[in-house]
């Protein structure tokens, strides 16, 4: 029976209850469902910063991909690339969906991206100087953004945890391809091995930063208390950072490369890697569209949106009088 | 093979790898600031194969002992470009990371005039005395039909909506006027490519483009410009080519020339 005819009669306690229920019970809750203003508004929160970052991340690599040295390479980024642009759409319709009691569009979640309240991963605020970026960009930031988004397949949200099993099945591609690119700079003269330490010297902190701070001291945790409540996620950031350091730490010291922070390494006793912690001030400011790049990235989407703003009417207008 | 047989034909593979390389460029450079985002997956898919083209000729060239694929598109001079004009010039003005004023008429008119003639070209190409190449087009035409879809429907769309896309649209299709002729020319061993078997006559083809092109300007009440298409700013099938060019091979081979030592990417 639907949720909606068999809820009617109940106080919105009474629903809450009913909710949180199903969300004990691992049930996953769809689009139509009843749901708390408070979870809905957490899944807005969640999935189109995920959707936008997604879009945002294309430019990073962008520039790399007419760049990208040979004929299979450039394929291989354009591929890519594409993919992450695909993610971004398959989100930004969750969210749509999500947004729709509001009345809200996606036209409201890109003035809300050009007006800096939309925020997006610290990882595509920085810059990616040399082909080394874009290969530590695939290999260790799709890497660290696998780790996240496997970790959410399982989220309460029914049309989220879809999207995200597909975007995992092209992620695996991703840092192979990330893999790959990283193994042939490794390899190759002192000139690419150099090229690839100093783009991941540059990557480190964004990276460890990728995962958000360890506890509540740093910037507040209400989110991430939430996500966990709701079940829209089953690790804590510090789990996450974590498991990358494990997963990456020693492939790193595999190619060859240094990792750069000395004072990094796995305590025994305590079971975890100890690491230096990242300015989680400069986080913040980065976050809130304050980095390296984010004006002119924000300024490149914007610039380019109004641009074809024209493309955009006329498609409107097309569609009017075709019905 | 006679020598002069294999002098024509690497030719015709140079013309066409080197239409589909620089057309996939200027189309990789939208990545990001299409109209919209489903646009933007839709054209970057496009995009990638039309890359794969270019590859596929280059490999055909590679067998023919004319340097390995990547050499061939990475470290020619513009003057060694086969490709038409048309299809190196800029999308718009600024650069692709840097306040582009991207047209997105100049792009829809663009791909469908070169999708509509890539078409046919594929079709004439099946018939092929060299084998390669017969089966390459067989191959390549699967995923062109999908192509000239994409950009037919822009094209009604755009031309049929409001006064200003029009405006922009017949703007467009001016401009590319002007330089399809160089797109539509197999340059000055046109005689030969046809004479040896290598592919049905340029007058042949073009014929063929200006009949489907006019049905399709027909469809949305525009009149052909003029009986047909120019090449206003050289023949890019015998070297001449703009600067455009030059800034595209600087961006498109700038890695690859950046170590000469190294031996793999
Ligand atoms: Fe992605
Ligand atoms: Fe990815």
């Amino acid at each position: 029976m639907s949720d909606v005819t068999s809820l009617a009669h109940l106080t919105d306690e009474e629903k809450y209850e009913h909710f949180m229920r199903r969300i004990e019970n691992d049930e996953k809750i769809e689009a139509e469902d009843w749901m708390p203003d408070d979870y809905r508004e957490q899944l807005i929160k969640l999935i189109t910063m995920h959707g936008i970052s997604e879009i945002m991340g294309a430019f990073p690599e962008k520039e790399w991909v007419p760049k990208a040295p040979t004929l299979h390479r450039k394929l291989a980024i354009m591929a890519k690339v594409q993919d992450e642009m695909g993610h971004g759409q398959l989100l930004l319709r969750v969210a749509e969906d999500l947004l729709k009691p509001y009345g809200k569009t996606r036209e409201d979640i890109m003035q809300d991206l050009f007006s800096k309240r939309l925020k997006f991963h610290n990882v595509f605020h920085m810059p990616s100087p040399t082909w080394g970026d874009a290969a530590v960009i695939a290999w260790l930031v799709d890497g660290a953004a696998i780790l996240s988004q496997t970790m959410m397949l399982k989220t309460s949200y029914g049309p989220y945890g879809r999207a995200l099993k597909r975007i995992c099945q092209e992620e695996s591609f991703h840092s192979k391809h990330g893999e790959s690119l990283v193994l042939s700079l490794a390899e190759g003269t002192p000139e690419q091995r150099r090229m690839l330490q100093e783009a991941l010297n540059r990557w480190w902190e964004p990276l460890l930063m990728f995962f958000g701070p360890k506890s509540s001291k740093e910037t507040g945790h209400t989110n991430v208390d939430k996500n966990l409540k709701y079940k829209l996620r089953s690790k804590t950031n510090e789990e996450l950072r974590q498991e990358f350091l494990t997963k990456y730490v020693p492939k790193i010291k595999l190619l060859g490369l240094s990792v750069p922070d000395d004072t990094l390494h796995f305590d025994e006793e305590k079971g975890e890697w100890i690491y230096q912690e990242p300015d989680w001030q400069k986080f913040k400011e980065i976050i809130k569209g304050n980095g390296p790049k984010s004006d002119e990235r924000l300024a490149l989407r914007r610039s380019s949106y109004e641009n074809s703003q024209w493309v955009r009417d006329a498609l409107a207008e097309y569609r009017m009088a075709a019905v | 093979m006679t020598p002069e047989y294999k002098e024509v034909l690497t030719e015709l593979l140079f013309q066409l790898a080197d239409d589909d390389f620089i057309h996939a460029f200027r189309g990789s450079e939208w990545l990001g600031l299409a109209p919209h985002i489903e646009e933007d997956v839709a054209f970057s898919s496009i995009n990638q194969d039309t890359m794969g083209h270019a590859v596929i000729y280059y490999k055909l060239l590679e067998d023919l002992g004319m340097g390995a694929a990547d050499d061939l598109a990475h470290l020619r001079d513009a003057s060694a470009f086969r490709n038409g004009v048309l299809l190196e010039f800029k999308n718009g003005s600024g650069e692709y990371l840097d306040s582009p004023q991207y047209d997105w008429a100049f792009t829809v008119v663009r791909h469908l005039f070169y999708d509509v003639y890539k078409k046919i070209k594929l079709e004439a190409l099946k018939q092929s005395n060299y084998e390669p190449l017969a089966n390459a087009a067989r191959k390549i035409l699967t995923e062109q039909t999908y192509h000239l879809m994409h950009w037919q429907t822009w094209f009604r769309q755009l031309m049929q909506s409001t006064e200003e896309s029009r405006a922009r649209m017949e703007q467009a299709l001016l401009r590319c006027w002007e330089d399809m002729g160089g797109v539509l020319t197999y340059g000055q061993y046109g005689d030969e490519m046809t004479a040896l078997g290598l592919i049905g006559s340029e007058e042949a083809l073009k014929n063929t483009w200006l009949a489907e092109i006019t049905k399709l300007f027909s469809e949305v009440d525009y009149k052909k410009p003029s009986d047909e298409p120019k090449m206003a700013h050289g023949n890019g099938r015998n070297g001449e080519h703009s600067a455009d060019l030059d800034h595209a091979l600087k961006i498109l081979s700038e890695v690859y020339r950046s170590d000469s030592q190294a031996s793999g990417w």
